[in-house]
């Protein structure tokens, strides 16, 4: 049966990384569930690209981050913070489609 | 080195900046900047703080700063940290000096870059864009009205070398102002940054977490230790660690002026009484000595109207709707040679993730509409909004059943003018030999031209 990240999760948040990046973090509560994602590649430019609708070039990187157990993932923001039609200045409420994520 | 707060006019309580200073720091420092609130604010030249909340955070340190001889650094001015931003800032210093008859030498370092400066650099192809930034070019150098760059250390330390014991820059690599005292004393550079940039967030990297409340962090030969000044909250090795990963792309990379930081031996050791110990954070120097400049250019002007909808056959029809209004303002628009752009945020379907919402075709059975008019000129923006909203009050759909107006409007007036509008147009590395770029300038606080302190 597949489970819901939000079971491992402690924390998943976006915010701006400068006006013209998205940056979204994934915190797990073990290490194990941690290192079962990097193992099994769960979260992958591919999937991050289809799950915001965005081209996988846009997906800068992907970065597992041991000392808090995190995942993070940057994006190209689609509309550079504060441009017209821009709907999120700080960034912060782009994480929502990550809460949907099962493995 | 106390932190009292996470921004300059967020605020602290008394009690946890008092319990910093029985602990007799070496610096009382503070960051007020970031380009977070968006390019408004570097263009307007005004603060995204409010000036009253700014004196009071500034009163304490000032007092408690001077009168016991620990010098306050402020990095970042008025939140965009452009001249206007330093003045205002100054201005407050100013008048808290008078009103509490303090004396101190004030050291003011501007970040202003001269266009030309960043012109000739571009000639040189010296200038780099950062991801996904467009490459700068003549045109758009041209049309940026205000242009800063984030200075390191260096300017801070000459301020400090020249006797100054209150220290105000311009834009600043935030973890600059508590990592450039630290440095001048001969501490590691890694460290001093890493212990600044942890810092400059005050209690945000502590747990429970706050922007309003004080920190305490002490740098020694090979870690810094992080203790929060406020009993309430603690610093573990998960918040810690965590608040690396904050608003950066690469948590074991951060790059800054003049080099990198580089935390990939770095370690979190959790100490006794809510404290937690760093060692291991390494600065590598880069070949050139880069800054990273910020500017924005105009746009135009900005007029607004907010407005509900709830009836359930037009939000079925919105995207219908919002099309056709579309269509007939643009008609009218350029019949009438009317340059600007109308934008719809639609709270209840998309109006935050726009066009990346996944659920956009399940609209809730209200909705918020905002009216977002740019245009060259502020008419111009109060004609097309006015057009727009009163469009779309009155337009005809398929199978409409409510025909005495679309929309439930909260205020009177219904539209709301923005002001100036601005976008981010530079964003870009550019390499530094002198560090004059960056102006100096000394004055004398609360003593008499000539006389005697």
């Amino acid at each position: 049966m597949k489970r819901s990240i939000l079971s491992v999760a402690r924390v998943i948040r976006s915010k701006n990384s400068g006006p013209f990046e998205l940056t979204l973090d994934i915190l797990f509560k073990r290490r194990r569930d941690f290192e079962l994602f990097r193992r099994r590649r769960i979260i992958t430019p591919r999937r991050i690209a289809a799950l915001y609708g965005v081209a996988e070039a846009d997906v800068l990187g992907i970065v597992y981050f041991e000392p808090c157990d995190a995942i993070k993932i940057t994006l190209r923001r689609w509309v550079p913070s504060g441009s017209p039609g821009d709907s999120d200045i700080y960034g912060a409420q782009q994480h929502a489609p990550l809460l949907g994520i099962t493995f | 080195m106390l932190s009292p707060t996470a921004i300059l006019g967020y605020g602290f309580p008394a009690r946890s900046f008092l319990r910093g200073m029985r602990r007799r720091p070496h610096l009382i420092g503070v960051d007020a900047g970031s380009t977070d609130p968006g390019p408004y604010y570097l263009g307007a030249g005004t603060s995204f703080t409010n000036r009253a909340a700014v004196k009071r955070d500034l009163r304490f340190m000032l007092v408690h700063g001077v009168r016991n001889g620990i010098p306050v650094v402020i990095g970042s001015a008025g939140g965009a940290g452009a001249r206007p931003h330093v003045r205002w800032c100054r201005e407050i210093i100013e008048e808290i000096a008078e009103e509490e008859r303090l004396a101190f030498r004030l050291g003011i370092v501007y970040a202003d870059v001269p266009r030309a400066v960043v012109a000739a650099a571009l000639k040189r192809r010296a200038v780099t864009p950062l991801p996904f930034v467009p490459p700068l070019t003549a045109k758009t150098l041209a049309a940026s009205v205000r242009i800063v760059a984030q200075m390191g250390i260096e300017p801070v330390c000459a301020a400090l070398d020249a006797g100054c014991r209150v220290v105000l820059c311009g834009r600043c690599y935030d973890p600059a102002v508590f990592a450039a005292p630290a440095i001048r004393a001969g501490f590691d550079r890694g460290l001093a940054l890493h212990m600044g940039k942890i810092l400059e967030c005050a209690a945000i990297a502590a747990t429970p977490g706050s922007g309003a409340d004080c920190v305490l962090g002490v740098l020694r030969r090979d870690s810094f230790v992080l203790e929060s000044l406020n009993p309430r909250r603690r610093f573990t090795r998960a918040s810690t660690a965590a608040h690396t990963l904050y608003e950066k792309s690469d948590p074991y990379h951060l790059p800054g002026p003049g080099g990198m930081l580089n935390l990939e031996g770095c370690t979190f050791t959790e100490l006794p009484r809510g404290r937690v110990e760093v060692r291991g954070s390494r600065f590598e120097p880069s070949p050139a000595y880069r800054v990273k400049l910020e500017g924005v250019r105009k746009i135009g002007y900005r007029t607004i109207s907010i407005a509900g909808v709830r009836d359930p056959v037009m939000i079925g029809a919105i995207d219908e709707v919002l099309a056709g209004v579309r269509a007939q303002v643009d008609e009218i628009l350029s019949a009438d040679k009317i340059a600007g752009r109308v934008d719809f945020h639609v709270y209840g379907r998309d109006g935050v993730m726009g066009a990346r919402e996944p659920l956009r075709r399940a609209p809730a059975h209200e909705l918020g509409i905002v009216i977002d008019a740019v245009a060259p000129t502020a008419a111009d923006s109060e004609a097309i909004c006015s057009l727009t909203r009163s469009t779309l009050l009155h337009h005809g759909y398929p199978g409409r059943i409510a025909t005495a107006g679309n929309l439930a409007f909260p205020f009177s007036p219904s539209d709301a003018k923005m002001g100036a509008a601005f976008e981010f147009s530079v964003y870009h590395l550019m390499p530094v030999r002198d560090q004059r770029i960056f102006r100096r300038e000394v004055r004398e606080v609360g003593r008499r031209r000539g006389g005697r302190p």
